[in-house]
């Protein structure tokens, strides 16, 4: 306990520190506000406008979180179609790679044309770009099985749905957490990269991505620092969500978790 | 057991054969009567096949000729008299060792009441009823190979069928371990077919080994182990069970010569 406030008063001196650097930078080589705002007032404009930010902040949040979960949900039916043989892994596998490769900034127009601009297409670029890290480790998870747990289970003549929840699912969810845990990262991401082409057009209605993109055609550089803070924020707090529902649903019996319960 | 029990053998093979694809036969015909009561070791090199034969009994795979029989029925339908334990303890890590033990009993749907009641004796048996509800992760690999034991033997096994359950361990855990299968056999009077590599320990346990000589598997010498029940640690330092061992050795090198 004692080293763990320890960690924390560090990582505060670091961001003091960072602080002060930056207000340093400003001080000695007289850079423009404009260019690089100072720490307070860039606290200043946030607080200015904490209505807008904390609207755009939640926007985004509810954006990612919707791809997120869209994720999740179809991630795990396609891991459960893809470690049902391995004759479908081989053909459909690649596919899912193409998720991961396809650039989604490249496709950001077309989903905008399809489906229009606003939070559906913003989830939907969120869902796709945190996709495969789902496929790809819950099919791990699933497959990665050890065979004579397989046998013993088959020597109780278990069913195939006994199989299923009793083995293969429990098996797989330390993989799945791993997944989304880099996929919560990307559903992050993914909301405010679509955003900046097809978040809402409405001014006060845009997530930070939008957002974002109106405070720097308005030369509001301090604002715009503090979309991207919070923006940073939200991706934190997405991870850090995930991670402490891995360490409640694992740390009985999952070694990764040990290490979490015992620093 | 009366007549009519003894009558049925608990494992019957005739012209049993082993063929993975079109690779070399893994077992050549084979024929074997295991009598219920009985202790059978295979003892053998690598790649003899001891491990492909227990697969067969326990219906994992099926022969490529031949038949098999387990208490006069396919091993697939026998599946409730048998019980399989793996040289790894491959346990559930999610479940803590009383769920583990539970394992074989809810995949036959006995009522949770009922099961955590019989994995509850079963825990007592084999002496770790004070870690019912610790995870598999904290136990020591003995431990972990004891749940192993109790899982299997949860759903009353006839016949106990085991893999090198006791290589992964030091040579005094294994001494007690091989006690420790006699004094549950005791209790519990199941047939038991054990592979291993181990002499002693084949000497120890058997009513009878068969000593397999490889490429393909067959059976090379079968000794019956005249030495009596019940066994204790002072049987490994008397000469008939040195006598036993020796010849068990030669037989073995002799079977890897072959």
């Amino acid at each position: 306990m004692r080293r763990r406030v320890l960690g924390a008063v560090n990582a505060a001196a670091v961001f003091v520190a960072l602080l002060v650097v930056w207000q340093a930078i400003i001080w000695i080589f007289h850079v423009a506000p404009y260019m690089l705002p100072p720490p307070l007032a860039v606290l200043k404009a946030a607080g200015a406008r904490l209505p807008l930010l904390l609207n755009a902040l939640s926007l985004t949040a509810a954006e990612a979180a919707g791809g997120l979960a869209a994720s999740v949900v179809v991630g795990i039916a396609i891991a459960l179609f893809f470690a049902r043989s391995r004759w479908v892994r081989r053909m459909l596998y690649p596919y899912t790679l193409l998720l991961q490769t396809v650039p989604i900034i490249a496709i950001a127009p077309l989903i905008l044309m399809w489906v229009g601009a606003g939070m559906p297409a913003v989830t939907l670029i969120a869902f796709i770009i945190s996709l495969a890290p789902i496929i790809a480790n819950v099919t791990q998870g699933l497959i990665s099985v050890d065979r004579n747990l397989v046998h013993l289970f088959l020597m109780h003549n278990a069913s195939p749905a006994q199989v299923l929840f009793k083995l293969r699912l429990p098996h797989a969810v330390p993989a799945l957490f791993v997944g989304v845990r880099i996929a919560s990262g990307l559903a992050v991401i993914g909301a405010i990269t679509g955003e900046l082409y097809a978040g809402s057009s409405r001014v006060g209605e845009g997530g930070l991505g939008y957002s974002i993109l109106y405070a720097s055609t308005q030369l509001q550089t301090d604002y715009l620092f503090a979309l991207v803070a919070a923006a940073t924020v939200l991706g934190f707090g997405f991870v850090f969500l995930v991670m402490i529902l891995e360490w409640y649903f694992l740390y009985r019996w999952h070694e990764s978790a040990r290490t979490l319960e015992t620093d | 057991m009366n007549a009519a029990e003894v009558a049925v053998p608990m494992v019957e093979l005739s012209g049993v054969t082993k063929q993975y694809g079109n690779g070399p036969a893994v077992l050549s015909p084979l024929d074997l009567e295991i009598h219920k009561g009985e202790f059978v070791t295979l003892l053998g090199p690598s790649g003899c096949g001891k491990s492909t034969l227990l697969k067969l009994i326990a219906g994992l795979t099926t022969p490529t000729s031949g038949t098999i029989r387990v208490d006069g029925l396919t091993p697939k339908n026998a599946r409730e008299v048998l019980a399989f334990i793996f040289q790894d303890p491959t346990l559930l890590p999610w479940r803590n060792v009383l769920e583990n033990v539970c394992l074989g009993l809810e995949l036959e749907h006995m009522a949770r009441e009922r099961r955590v009641k019989k994995a509850g004796e079963l825990l007592e048996l084999v002496r770790l009823e004070h870690v019912a509800k610790v995870y598999p992760r904290e136990l020591s690999g003995g431990m972990k190979m004891r749940v192993s034991i109790a899982r299997a033997l949860a759903t009353n096994p006839r016949l106990l069928l085991m893999d090198e359950p006791f290589a992964a361990l030091d040579e005094m855990a294994r001494d007690r371990f091989n006690e420790e299968i006699l004094r549950l056999r005791e209790e519990q009077k199941w047939t038991a077919v054990f592979v291993t590599h181990s002499v002693a320990e084949a000497v120890f346990l058997s009513t009878r080994i068969m000593v397999l000589a490889p490429n393909p598997g067959r059976v090379h010498a079968i000794f019956p182990v005249a030495l009596g029940f019940p066994r204790t640690a002072a049987l490994r330092s008397t000469p008939e069970f040195d006598a036993m061992a020796v010849k068990v050795s030669r037989a073995l090198r002799g079977a890897i010569a072959a």
